[in-house]
């Protein structure tokens, strides 16, 4: 016979669900920003990037498996021409949107457009609690059209919308800083965790928590918890007694996953990679048959192996960690996580150095602007035109 | 509760699951879990029924487990799931 509580709803997920839960669709590549950890290495527009009317499809397709809402992302979303009418044309069709940005397009009349609209959300990215910190991150004058983005959202009477950071080693001791922001504008603030994906693997080893800032951050969200969200992604950090709020598991395949701007579908947003894509929209059964039928994702709902943690005794709360932290530092995905907090991690990630053979797995996929090379006057020999180039100043050259 | 009449918020959309169903609140962002499937034939039947007590029987729900529904229905209420509505039949 049926009972009301027929076990963990953990243990659900981990088989999967009909639908994800919690979907992120990142619009396009394209961004004015080159932040240093950007997960999806953003900067330029993929030219097979979907259409208005592709995306309006997925959009129809989403509200026939009743996926309730949508993480809109990029690339910075709002700088598709398109965004507005996608945003319009996907609340009308009940599938709700909380989009990031970098608020760069957040005009007191946008934002006055934004707070009259129901099922809509939106977050703000800040990665430092002062323009000094935040600016290293993610770029001049960004600390700065930041607030002015969430004081346009606050003017407007937009309410708990939410403030988000990435917590790195330089902006651990502003958590505070960070909460006090996020009341001054009347938004909700959002920790999310380093990964070392995209343009986070090159900038991960300078920026990941230091082992005494993870346990300042685990102590703060215990303390804090209840009022901040964390989209789940400290679970690792549960190992360090009482575990946090959340489903603490990797969603990963089972109730979440990414679609991309060429409308690939990946397990995670953070694991942007071959290994972990799983079809395409664009394909036939187009992204219902990708969750339901693809041999990844089949694969992930399967029992995971613990590998070497299933004998450690913090592993029922830590679960093993995050499956992209551990490809994307070159570490098997039944290791440690690399920021385990008993150390095991480190210990990992020490014996993998040397291996003379071991090599980081790279990013299939790279929209990075081209590096910026100081400018040269007059013409640049062995430069040749590319065909696709998107840079705006492409062609432009200083001449004395 | 049990001689209440209750239905679903009208804001309140349902989406059937191995475990029984998601619901979630567009209005709140909220969702919920209903674990069981006999669960969701008690909360979609709410509407129709004159009284809770109604709903858990017409989902054939043992009496011995009412008390254990409508721990779970009060949390539902709490959130905002399902909202009582004016009954049909007056009470004696």
């Amino acid at each position: 016979m049926s009972t009301i509580a027929p076990g963990r709803l953990v243990d659900q997920f981990e088989r999967g669900l009909d639908a994800p839960i919690c979907l992120t669709w990142e619009l396009t590549y394209a961004c004015n920003l080159a932040c240093v950890h950007c997960l999806s290495s953003s900067g330029r527009r993929d030219p097979d990037e979907l259409s208005t009317a592709e995306a309006m499809a997925v959009v129809d397709e989403l509200q026939r498996m009743q996926v309730f809402y949508v993480n809109i992302g990029g690339g910075e979303p709002t700088i598709r021409p398109d965004f507005w009418d996608l945003l319009d044309y996907s609340v009308d069709h009940s599938v709700g949107v909380k989009f990031s940005t970098n608020g760069h397009k957040i005009t007191p009349a946008r934002a006055e457009r934004l707070a009259a609209t129901d099922y809509l959300d939106v977050q703000i990215s800040l990665d430092g609690a002062t323009a000094e910190v935040n600016d290293a991150v993610r770029g001049p004058g960004t600390y700065a059209t930041a607030l002015r983005a969430m004081e346009n959202l606050a003017d407007a009477g937009m309410r708990d919308f939410k403030m988000s950071v990435v917590c790195t080693r330089h902006n651990i001791g502003q958590l505070d800083g960070f909460k006090a922001i996020a009341d001054r504008y009347g938004a909700q603030l959002r920790l999310t965790r380093l990964r070392p994906s995209g343009r986070g693997a090159d900038t991960w080893d300078e920026l990941h928590p230091l082992p005494a800032q993870q346990r300042q951050l685990y102590d703060w969200l215990v303390a804090n918890g209840d009022q901040v969200l964390t989209g789940d992604s400290f679970f690792h950090l549960s190992a360090y007694g009482e575990a946090l709020p959340g489903l603490n598991l990797c969603g990963a395949g089972r109730v979440v996953c990414l679609i991309d701007p060429v409308g690939d579908v990946y397990a995670c947003p953070f694991a942007i990679h071959d290994r972990f894509k799983a079809g395409n929209v664009r394909s036939p059964g187009g992204f219902a048959s990708v969750w339901r039928e693809s041999e990844l994702f089949l694969e992930l709902r399967e029992p995971q192996s613990g590998g070497a943690c299933t004998h450690c005794s913090a592993y029922d709360t830590c679960r093993g960690g995050c499956m992209a932290a551990k490809f994307f530092t070159g570490l098997p995905l039944d290791a440690p996580d690399p920021e385990c907090v008993k150390g095991h991690g480190e210990t990992a990630l020490a014996a993998l150095a040397l291996e003379p053979s071991a090599a980081k797995p790279r990013p299939s996929v790279d929209h990075s602007k081209p590096v910026s090379v100081p400018v040269t006057l007059g013409p640049r020999p062995g430069r040749p035109d590319k065909a696709c180039e998107e840079d705006p100043l492409h062609g432009l050259v200083v001449s004395s | 509760m049990l001689d209440e009449a209750w239905r679903l918020d009208d804001a309140v959309s349902l989406r059937p699951e191995p475990f029984g169903a998601l619901a979630y609140h567009f209005g709140t962002r909220k969702l919920s879990f209903l674990k069981v499937p006999p669960l969701v034939d008690v909360v979609t039947g709410l509407a129709a029924a004159p009284t809770v007590t109604d709903a858990l029987v017409g989902a054939g729900i043992d009496e011995a487990q009412w008390p254990s529904y409508v721990k779970a229905l009060r949390t539902l209420a709490d959130s905002g799931m399902i909202v009582p509505r004016t009954p049909i039949e007056t009470p004696a």
